[in-house]
């Protein structure tokens, strides 16, 4: 613990550790000090101006070193000429900060007059009206009219697309550099700047493509006026219209904390949408952060247009339609569920199928779950306590592309002096911040794994680690690799299971992923042989659209019933099975209703309903427990909190587990939300709840797995592996407008320069990959990062691609040349 | 590209400075010595070369009045109006050479060889009316100026050109 | 007198190396490299009284006593970027006495361990940085820079760097964002250079003047340059002497001398006969001072030091001193003052950005005649209400002819009412 510092500030007693900011002793007593630039999630620079306080200080006597007592015995204070900036000046012993004195209050009142000669005051037509910092400090501290001559106010641009997720609007940025200073040192990604000089000082990217970064939302929660807005949300709404609903953000294993805006539109003829999403604090899981992905295509799919809906007589129907296949089939029905189900419905749907006698697998291509369960993340961990003395490994994962608050947690975790090892096939984008980094082939996975321990420094940082934590993922993998990799990542934590900040971490492709290991749902190795002639039982999963091996498979099922919220190529192909072979049945999004996800880091959180449930839709875990009910076995349908009861008494990790603990809170530093806004930006305070880490179960795994022999390509083949990009043609994904361009860009297989040329191909140009005798047209993109045998193929694009394969790679021919 | 126009001063650049970025300035100044300004293709370069983003070196460029990013004459004729010449008539000098050349401050001749613009002290205030005139990366003082001997000059500018 | 910086006006052509050298040039640095501690020049330069020429008038030794011990490397960063409007002394210095300044920087460097140091020049200096360039290799030559000088361990390598026309890159911390390619905008103080300068490194950062004193001051000793000057205010100083004068240009006088000196003696009073009716001693920085038939005797008299100047109202600063005759009224100057710091705000603080942005409006309007008696209230208080809230200097100087100004020239803010 650092020294405590002895202060006062308005009178009041405080006592804070060495080295804090006066305006965060403040807020931690509850005074507000006005501030812009300020950002208790960055370094002060003190630009603003508009913190200034009087500080007195003790006076010392030169001679004695002591300090000097007035009449009283109180030590004299010395207060100097000047206001001083409260952001960038820690406290020191016996330090006396007036805030709220004439002085003080009109230095803050001059500064925001300033301030405001060069604001158009267009609050009317201003997305951040009613939520803007600016605003309410100009209640609270501004002038009551101008002397500024309203006329000779600069005129800016306004609607500057900076890219095309984020608008600026010139006249109303005051120049604060939050915006700037994010990117440059939380995201690590400089890609805004200012240009020119005093009054003329522009934000400007001359990136390309424009303000793209991965994390740019976040700038317009902390931008403190109306400047940064996003393309989504712009004119879309007044913040005093909307609602607030806590939720968990379903696009990755991070789990970030969220909340939805909603409110009602006449659009929807009078129904309840979602407008926005922001960041809900959770400095255990996303601080006050969240992903593009996160924002921008988090709840747009569960709005898309090809919701499957039906309306209450035809659903009934249906679900004794399926519940009579699935009884008739008994232990010849196979359950499979995907990663984005709730804790809910898969414990749910376990009990069903065990009830049957059916099998339930996981709908997943990473595998090694066994071992995340076994020896994982347990309570009281948190990524942001990890720093020098720690080490962080992180194997065949992109987690910029696959988790992207991860990798921001781990970035921040090296620069605080975190040993980050980074091994994987190609270049990825925590490189950059990581001590070690360990290129291997494609193939040698495990092998590198295994070999580390051998390396000298390599070695003592993972043996001498105060806290290891792994991350494993499928970059070039599938699932025997993945397996045989979460076995080798394994041995290297055994030791520290239970400890933590300690352990291994899946980097899932879904978000609930960890939830169904924990409950005990494994994936199949030979799916298709397994759902051939079987009563099928598929939910929140799209295999069909995945692989045509699957899609083959289910159409020679016995029968095949589909639960999703969405139209998918699965639903297409049972809605087109000959009668009462192919059942579809809607579910609710997760918006819509209730529910818990296990997080990656194993972190078990609520989420909760934003708008009300489409007709004709019901949660997983409701329409499993009906058709459950119709097969004569009572399952738990009535509310997920009673699902969430019977789990915490029966699962070993979830005991203890309960919504009511799910949703305390305890205080939070950096302290944002409340009334103020300018202090931490327009994120929200968590009041929902924080989530419940699950204890690990160490000793449940039996032996650990070998190395899979690497595939060795013929002379004229390449070895294709798949990766995962950000944004790709997930269902998911697809619905969230704005992306396009981005999801567009990436679409496409990647080679390096020199096998490119080989095959006289350049970037952006067309290729045909052939993939088990099939041709795949392809636009190639380049990445030097690569080895020449390689090709990566993304997953979720065009390619069917599960695992490493030999693939034979042409120039795509036009047919008239041909 | 300024790697195969400039290796050696390049590479001079570079040994200047223990660490990359410094040589953004002297980069800069290389960029704009053709032109006369500075293409969004030179910051590419340039940001590539230190391995910085495009943009910190566009911020880097926006902020000093010396880096153009736009086209204008070959010449900048930049009249220092600031107090200390203007209590010697700099401002009348101004008022002249704008007459003389028949452009306005900011403009171009219409034979793009002259760019007349205001400047703040450049200090020669002892040698009022004074100007410099940027070309490219290079700068020159022209002190003690009356308008005869800058049309002069402008003249032995064009002649030159041709 | 003679001169100790302007000594090319003594010696002709002193800016030939090799006559440098037969006037005692290097000889200096030789005795500071192979015959004294670094400790012993810090402590001698300490004891000669030298202060920053740059305008603050800090104590020169004392700041080199400042930088830590444990942290390594240090740097010496010079300060060429001279861009006060009316300030003209740095470049003289550099253009004809080239190798007595290098020499001081190379001094200044051994004596904080540098082995490094850097000349941030304005971009309009380009003519000097690269005649100092040439200068450099002159020196390095001949052995007086570059390793092993004299013969010792003692390595020196200077370089100069150039600046693109921004007046704030003469705040020191600025100046220091510029040399690391960034925009030249002032950091956060403290840290302060000694402890956190260039690259994070502590970093001695001083004028052009300043440290082409140290060979005289190695040569003389503390005593020796303690003839000059005066007790708080030792040795000589350039003034620049620009505006409605005879004369103008720089006049190197021990510091104390008084204005009617430069004014009168050397500048040749003033033109067309006509009267003194304002000084800047500081540039555009300065607090006007008044001068009229009341108070000329008093001003004239004034020695020029760090001190005196401040018992007519203003500061010493970088001594350009601009002279302005009773055919030019206040609204004017400070309109072209405004221009000038509205211009050169770096834009990164709000009372400075914002501030003179606000004043420039009310400054033309004032001047133009279109004010009303309210606006001159108005400029007055945004001024005051500046002054103090700005990251650096610059916010507070742009403020000091404007609040002087109306305070001391009412006659020139009355409204003209059409
Ligand atoms: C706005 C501003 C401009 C300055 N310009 C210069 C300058 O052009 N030259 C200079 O030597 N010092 C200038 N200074 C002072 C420097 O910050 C610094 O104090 C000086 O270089 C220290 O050197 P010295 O101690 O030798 O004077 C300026 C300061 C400010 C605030
Ligand atoms: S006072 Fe502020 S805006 Fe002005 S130059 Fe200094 S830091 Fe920049
Ligand atoms: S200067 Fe303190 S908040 Fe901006």
């Amino acid at each position: 613990m650092a020294k405590l510092i002895n202060l006062k500030i308005n009178g009041k007693p405080v006592s804070v550790p060495e080295g804090t900011l006066i305006v965060n002793a403040a807020k931690m007593v509850n005074i507000d000090i006005p501030v812009f630039c300020y950002h208790p999630k960055m370094e002060p620079v003190g630009m603003c101006r508009q913190c200034l306080v009087e500080i007195g200080r003790p006076m010392i006597d030169r001679a004695s070193g002591q300090p000097v007592l007035d009449e009283n015995g109180q030590p004299k204070l010395q207060f100097g000429p000047k206001l001083e900036t409260s952001c960038t000046t820690p406290v020191s012993e016996g330090m006396f900060v007036i805030t709220d004195s004439e002085k003080a209050q009109g230095g803050q009142k001059e500064i925001l007059e300033l301030l405001l000669t060069s604001h158009p005051l267009d609050c009317p037509v201003c997305d951040k009206g009613g939520e803007c910092p600016l605003q309410n400090l100009t209640m609270a501290y501004g002038p009551k009219d101008s002397r500024f001559i309203f006329d000779e106010k600069q005129k800016a641009d306004k609607h500057v697309p900076l890219g095309d997720l984020i608008f600026l609007d010139r006249e109303r940025c005051i120049q604060c550099a939050r915006c700037i200073r994010f990117q440059d040192d939380i995201a690590g990604e400089p890609v805004l700047g200012f240009y020119q000089r005093g009054r003329r000082t522009d934000i400007v990217t001359y990136s390309e493509p424009g303000f793209d970064s991965v994390f740019s939302g976040n700038t317009t929660d902390i931008c403190p006026v109306g400047a940064l807005t996003t393309a989504d949300f712009r004119f879309g709404a007044r913040p005093w219209e909307l609602k607030q609903a806590a939720s968990v953000c379903s696009q990755c294993p991070v789990g970030c904390n969220v909340t939805f805006d909603v409110r009602r539109e006449a659009k929807a003829g009078g129904g309840y949408v979602v407008k926005r999403a922001m960041p809900r604090q959770n400095e255990q899981v996303n601080e006050i952060w969240m992903c593009d992905k996160g924002r921008f295509a988090g709840y747009q799919y569960t709005e898309a247009e090809s919701r499957l809906l039906l309306d209450a007589g035809a659903l009934e129907s249906t679900l004794s339609l399926a519940a009579a296949k699935l009884a008739e089939a008994k232990s010849d029905a196979v359950f499979l569920a995907g990663g984005r189900l709730s804790n809910e419905d898969f414990y749910n749907l376990k009990q069903f199928a065990d009830n049957l006698g059916a099998k339930a697998y996981l709908y997943t291509q990473h595998g090694g779950g066994e071992f995340t369960t076994a020896y994982g993340l347990s309570a009281g961990s948190n990524l942001g306590d990890l720093g020098t003395g720690d080490t962080v490994l992180v194997v065949a994962s992109d987690l910029y592309n696959e988790a992207p608050l991860w990798h921001l947690r781990l970035k921040a975790a090296a620069q605080r002096g975190a040993t980050l090892i980074v091994a994987n096939a190609r270049a990825t984008k925590l490189d950059e911040y990581s001590s070690f980094v360990i290129r291997y082939s494609y193939g040698d996975e495990i092998e590198t794994v295994k070999g580390l321990l051998g390396k000298e420094k390599i070695g003592e940082a993972i043996k001498n680690a105060n806290n290891l934590v792994i991350f494993y993922g499928a970059d070039g993998l599938g699932l025997a690799g993945t397996s045989a990799l979460a076995s080798a990542c394994a041995e290297l934590v055994t030791e520290r299971a239970g400890k933590p900040n300690n352990g291994l971490i899946g980097v899932w492709s879904t978000p609930n992923q960890q939830g169904a290991l924990e409950m005990g749902f494994a994936p199949s190795a030979n799916l298709a042989a397994e759902l051939k002639d079987k009563t099928v039982y598929i939910l929140a999963a799209d295999p069909a659209g995945d692989d045509p091996a699957l899609a083959e498979a289910l159409k020679s099922a016995k029968t095949v019933i589909v639960q999703d919220i969405l139209e998918t190529e699965t639903t297409k192909l049972a809605e087109a099975c000959p009668e009462g072979r192919g059942i579809v049945l809607p579910a609710a999004a997760y918006t819509e209703r209730e529910g818990t996800y296990t997080s990656g880091e194993r972190r078990v959180q609520r989420f909760y309903p934003a708008v009300p449930a489409r007709p004709g839709t019901k949660a997983d875990f409701a329409l499993v427990a009906e058709i459950a009910k119709k097969c004569g076995f009572e399952l738990e349908g009535r509310s997920p909190l009673l699902v969430m009861n019977q789990i915490a008494a029966s699962q070993a990790a979830f005991s203890g587990v309960s919504y009511a603990k799910l949703a305390e809170v305890t205080a939070q530093w950096p302290i944002i939300g409340r009334s103020d806004l300018f202090y931490g930006g327009t994120g929200y305070e968590n009041r929902q709840g924080l989530g419940v880490t699950l204890e690990t179960r160490p000793g449940t795994v039996d032996g650990l797995r070998s190395a899979v022999n690497a595939l060795r390509p013929k002379e004229d083949e390449l070895f294709a592996v798949p990766i995962t990009k950000l944004y790709d043609n997930g269902t998911t994904i697809v619905p969230a407008k704005l992306l396009a361009a981005h999801i567009d860009r990436f679409n496409g297989i990647v080679l390096n320069p020199a096998t490119a040329l080989k095959f006289g191909l350049e970037n952006g140009s067309q290729a045909t990959v052939s993939l088990n005798g099939v041709l795949y047209p392809a636009k190639v993109l380049l990445d030097e990062s690569i080895s020449t045998g390689v090709v990566l193929i993304p997953r979720s694009f065009a390619i069917p691609i599960k695992e490493p394969v030999a693939v034979k790679l042409a120039a795509l021919v036009k047919a008239q040349e041909a | 590209m300024l790697a195969e126009q400039y290796p050696d001063e390049i590479k001079a650049i570079f040994a200047k400075y223990p660490v990359k970025r410094s040589a953004v300035m002297p980069l800069l100044y290389l960029a704009q010595r053709e032109e006369g300004y500075i293409q969004k293709e030179s910051m590419q370069e340039i940001a590539s070369m230190l391995e910085l983003d495009v943009t910190e070196v566009a911020a880097v460029v926006g902020f000093y009045t010396m880096y153009h990013d736009e086209k204008a004459g070959k010449y900048r004729m930049q009249v220092c109006t600031d107090l200390p010449c203007a209590l010697r008539g700099a401002d009348k000098f101004m008022e002249s050479l704008c007459e003389n050349l028949g452009i306005k401050v900011g403009e171009t001749t219409p034979d793009g060889l002259v760019t007349l613009e205001e400047v703040k002290c450049l200090g020669g205030c002892d040698r009022a009316p004074l100007f410099q005139i940027q070309d490219g990366d290079k700068v020159a003082f022209h002190e003690n100026m009356t308008v005869d001997k800058t049309m002069e000059l402008v003249e032995a500018l064009k002649k030159a050109q041709d | 007198m003679t001169h100790i910086l302007l000594r090319h006006r003594d010696i002709p052509d002193l800016k030939n190396i090799e006559v440098y050298k037969k006037n005692g040039g290097f000889e200096s640095l030789k005795r500071a490299v192979t015959a004294m501690q670094p400790k012993q020049i810090v402590e001698e330069v300490k004891a000669s009284g030298l202060r920053g020429r740059g305008g603050a008038g800090f104590p020169t030794g004392v700041k080199w006593s400042f930088l830590p011990d444990n942290i390594w490397p240090h740097y010496v960063v010079c300060n060429a970027d001279e861009s006060e409007p009316g300030t003209f002394k740095d470049r003289e210095i550099m253009e004809s006495n080239p190798y007595q300044f290098l020499e001081g920087v190379a001094v200044s460097c051994f004596a904080v361990g540098a082995t490094e140091g850097y000349i941030y020049l304005r971009g309009e200096y380009y003519h000097i940085a690269l005649y100092l360039d040439a200068c450099i290799a002159e020196m390095e030559k001949r052995g007086y820079l570059g390793d092993k000088l004299f013969g010792t361990q003692t390595s020196i390598r200077l370089k100069t760097h150039l600046g693109a026309g921004a007046y704030i890159c003469g705040e020191e911390t600025a100046l220091l964002e510029s040399l690391e390619g960034k925009r030249g905008q002032p950091r956060l103080r403290p840290p302060f250079p000694a402890v956190y300068g260039l690259y994070g490194k502590p970093t001695v950062v001083n004028n052009v003047e300043t440290l082409a004193n140290l060979p005289y001051i190695i040569e003389h000793g503390a005593a020796g340059y303690r003839q000059f000057g005066t007790e708080k205010s030792p040795g000589t100083k350039i003034f620049s002497l620009s505006g409605n004068v005879e004369r103008p240009g720089n006049y190197e006088l021990p510091l104390g001398a008084t204005f009617r000196e430069l004014i009168f003696t050397h500048g040749g009073g003033i033109p067309n006969e006509r009267k003194i009716r304002a000084i800047m001693p500081a540039g555009a920085s300065s607090s006007i001072i008044r001068v009229d038939d009341e108070s000329f005797d008093k001003v004239m008299d004034t020695p020029m030091d760090y001190e005196n100047v401040q018992s007519v109202g203003s500061l010493l600063g970088s001594a350009s001193v601009i002279i302005i005759d009773d055919s030019h009224a206040m609204d004017w100057v400070i309109n072209k003052t405004i221009d000038f710091f509205k211009h050169e705000s770096c834009g990164k603080c709000t009372p400075c950005r914002d501030g003179n942005y606000w004043m420039l409006h009310l400054t033309k309007r004032i001047h133009s005649g279109q004010a009303s008696e309210n606006d001159i209230k108005v400029l007055d208080s945004v001024a005051a209400q500046m002054y103090g809230k700005c990251l650096c200097a610059l916010g507070d100087f742009s403020t000091m002819a404007v609040r002087s100004a109306i305070e001391r020239f009412p006659e020139d803010f009355k409204v003209r009412q059409a």
